[in-house]
């Protein structure tokens, strides 16, 4: 790194391809990979994902890892980001539901209510 | 294994079994098979989709589409439209969302309104395995800020007017710590990261490196740029092997990218970083303990004066800070001394963070503007106290803290205000305990903790804690007397005041605390032989009530040593003198007739 507009340019390239922004038209599963992330079982819920959008051929979804979200008791925790930049948190997360996810929020645009971090606080 | 070419999936949860969902399965099975697609399309009953109020619920894959509400009648369509034309029937697909009101996304929940993120910004955020995520939100900008416009002392005086605070602990002020280290005058310098974490029940620092590693090492080079630094070293425990990982990844990326090493920026300043494995002892934290291991020697304690900014590591001039404390540098260099002193106390500025754990519904780890009182983090980001329990007291400062009552939980939380009550800011472990925790049994369990981890070196620790953990044992045994407690008082003052490290001289704190809050109880243990929580095994029993049992034997089953003895008609008795009070058999007893009796 020699100069700031170096890194200036590298942050810009960097954030068009996180997909934080709204005109880019990926979807971004982010899997809590800290350590109470990967001992309630992140690790295979990761896995399934990248297999499901690979078997589905899905090119429009990236999978991406992060540390602690704060709430351990939750996990393994998934967000999900839209294109147009929405979060959705999936708590308790497995194989199962990153399957189910995959056919209904990222192919069909649907949120899977039941695994969102709010359904599981009014249960 | 045949192949199909599409799934069908019909719920079968209660619900939608509820809405007749068999009644559609063998719909399906007719029409398929009118249609002659039986072998094609596969009819898999599957568990509830969670929209059961918009049941019966039919997935067909491969599309995913979700149809709900449907009808015996609509079957037909669906098998002669979507399975064999393959046009979606439109009408029946599931469009509307979140009709239920149901809150999406974590930025929505209770769990994070009261929360303020400086510490833990990109945890949660970024893939800390990528550089270049980091970078995207606003990574490496603040060193690039303090190389290129910014001079040492302009570095020093912002942390300094920011008002921060060691957050491994004590809570010095880091402007004040970076100014000594900076006017020392000495050829070689350096810069350390206290990642140890040795807290029972913390794990902030651990998250904060696994989460975001860059923000220490950008912190880092930013320290050894304002004391003059050219060389760093974190140390960690073997015990934490992600962050250990994901650190070193870090550093190698920092490398390649030359946000490490030499000419940073183009300006003539270097500096590098290595981590450095600690084996876990909890004294290997105290900070002389730390620099003595970093230099290969055992981790012991050896007395300060001088201190680390004076003779650190190999008897030159060293910075040591926590990882919490570095991961707050980037964020007030970018948006300014003010703007971080605008937040917290008048004393205590920005944010902590907290592994709250314990009787408590959200365990997990928190950010909170300093200030925020401790009702608020128990009951609104913590949402309460599990099974309609009541609140008796939280313990912060691990080992070397103590315990706040349930009369103070409005205490605004900094680390003056936790002083006073006795307690202290510590490192960030936050155990909720409710009323059926016993606070002599929490005394020892801490002191158990000290008497593991003490080194030996200096004789009040190594025998002044044993000590009173014998008492404690004592008491808790049933067999204390009152001069016990008064022992303990002269004991825990004298350690207190008499102990070479911070470990010694702290370890006294949990007995302290509890004695002023609690006294009732070790006045209970030590005159009434009487544990009021239920928790002390030897003061309690396990008694069965004549009244409620109804001699259905069950817990003759569960009783591991079979102490239980009972007839038909007549009610179960426990013979005491046998159980092992386990507890298995109040478990088992249907009719909730077994109690402890404190
Ligand atoms: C027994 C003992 C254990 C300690 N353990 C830690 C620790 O695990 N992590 C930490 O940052 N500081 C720990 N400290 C405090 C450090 O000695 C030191 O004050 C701190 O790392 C300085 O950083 P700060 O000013 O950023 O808080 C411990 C102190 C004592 C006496
Ligand atoms: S106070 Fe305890 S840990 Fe510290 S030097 Fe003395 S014996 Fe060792
Ligand atoms: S399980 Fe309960 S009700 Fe049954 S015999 Fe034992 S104490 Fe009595
Ligand atoms: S507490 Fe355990 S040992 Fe005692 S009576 Fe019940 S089951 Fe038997
Ligand atoms: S480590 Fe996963 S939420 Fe804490
Ligand atoms: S039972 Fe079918 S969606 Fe719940």
């Amino acid at each position: 790194m020699k100069s700031i507009t170096e890194l200036e340019e590298l942050r810009k390239k960097a954030l068009e391809k996180m997909g934080v922004r709204a005109n880019t038209d990926g979807y971004r599963i982010v899997v809590g990979m800290a350590t109470c992330g990967i001992a309630a079982g992140a690790r295979p819920v990761m896995n399934s994902f990248m297999e499901e959008l690979q078997k589905r051929e899905i090119k429009n979804a990236s999978v991406t890892m992060t540390g602690c979200v704060g709430v351990c008791r939750l996990e393994p925790i998934v967000e999900v980001i839209d294109p147009s930049g929405n979060k959705t948190t999936y708590v308790k997360m497995t194989s199962e539901k990153a399957v189910r996810i995959v056919a209904e929020h990222i192919v069909n645009g649907r949120v899977c209510l039941d695994y969102t971090i709010g359904y599981e606080d009014k249960k | 294994m045949q192949i199909y070419r599409a799934h069908v999936l019909v719920c079968g949860g209660t619900g939608c079994v509820a809405s007749s969902s068999e009644k559609l399965m063998s719909e399906f099975d007719t029409h398929l098979n009118n249609n002659n697609l039986a072998s094609e399309v596969k009819i898999v009953k599957t568990g509830c989709f969670g929209l059961c109020a918009r049941g019966p619920v039919v997935v067909v894959y491969p599309e995913g589409c979700m149809y709900t509400m449907v009808n015996v009648e609509d079957v037909k369509e669906i098998v002669e439209e979507h399975l064999l034309k393959g046009r979606i029937v439109t009408r029946l697909l599931e469009t509307g969302q979140n009709s239920e009101g149901i809150e999406t996304s974590l930025d929505g929940v209770e769990f994070f309104k009261k929360q303020l993120r400086i510490a833990l910004r990109n945890c949660g955020v970024i893939n800390p395995e990528l550089i270049e995520e980091y970078i995207a939100f606003d990574g490496y900008k603040a060193l690039a800020k303090v190389l290129t416009e910014m001079t040492p002392g302009e570095v020093v005086d912002t942390i300094k007017k920011s008002g921060l605070r060691g957050r491994g602990g004590g809570g010095f002020p880091s402007g004040l710590k970076w100014e000594f280290t900076a006017k020392a005058q000495d050829d070689q310098k350096y810069v350390c990261c206290n990642a140890d974490e040795g807290d029972p029940g913390a794990f902030m620092d651990r998250s904060v490196l696994e989460g975001d590693p860059h923000s220490v090492i950008e912190a880092m080079a930013i320290a050894g740029y304002a004391v003059g630094a050219n060389q760093g070293y974190i140390y960690i425990r073997a015990e934490y092997p992600i962050a250990v990982k994901r650190l070193n990844i870090a550093i190698e990326q920092a490398k390649q990218y030359g946000l490490l090493g030499n000419n940073i920026f183009g300006t003539n300043f270097s500096f590098d970083l290595e981590i450095r494995l600690g084996a876990g002892a909890f004294v290997c934290g105290e900070e002389t303990a730390l620099m003595t291991s970093i230099e290969g020697k055992r981790g012991e304690p050896r007395p300060r004066p001088p201190f680390p900014a004076i003779k650190g590591l190999w008897n030159k001039p060293t910075l040591l800070n926590n990882v919490e404390t570095y991961a707050n540098i980037p964020p007030i260099i970018n948006k300014g001394a003010e703007w971080f002193a605008s937040i917290g106390t008048e004393k205590s500025k920005g944010t902590k963070v907290f592994a709250v754990g314990g009787n408590i519904n959200n365990t997990g780890l928190v950010e909170v503007p300093m200030g925020t009182t401790l009702r608020e983090v128990v009951y609104e980001i913590g949402g309460g106290i599990p099974n309609g329990k009541t609140f008796k007291a939280a313990q912060t400062g691990g080992p070397s803290g103590g315990c706040i009552p349930a009369s103070h939980l409005d205490v605004p939380i900094d680390y003056d205000s936790l002083i006073q009550l006795g307690s202290m800011m510590g490192s960030g472990g936050l155990i909720v305990m409710d009323e059926d925790t016993c606070m002599v049994d929490i005394a020892k369990f801490f002191l158990e903790f000290t008497v593991d981890e003490s080194c030996g070196k200096c004789p009040p620790c190594r025998i002044g804690t044993k000590r009173m953990l014998e008492i404690l044992e004592r008491i808790t045994d049933g067999k204390g007397t009152e001069g016990d407690i008064t022992k303990l008082e002269i004991l825990a003052k004298n350690i207190k005041a008499a102990a070479l490290c911070g470990l010694g001289q702290t370890a006294p704190n949990p007995i302290l605390s509890t004695l002023h809050y609690f006294k009732d109880e070790y006045l209970a243990h030590v005159n009434d032989r009487k544990c009021p929580a239920g928790v002390c095994k030897s003061m309690m029993q396990y008694v069965i009530s004549a009244e409620k049992c109804k001699s259905c034997g069950l817990c003759v089953k569960a009783c591991p040593v079979g102490c239980i003895s009972g007839e038909k008609k007549v009610p179960y008795v426990i013979d005491n003198d046998k159980c092992v009070k386990c507890g298995a058999c109040m478990e088992k007893c249907p009719f909730k007739a077994i109690f402890k009796n404190a």
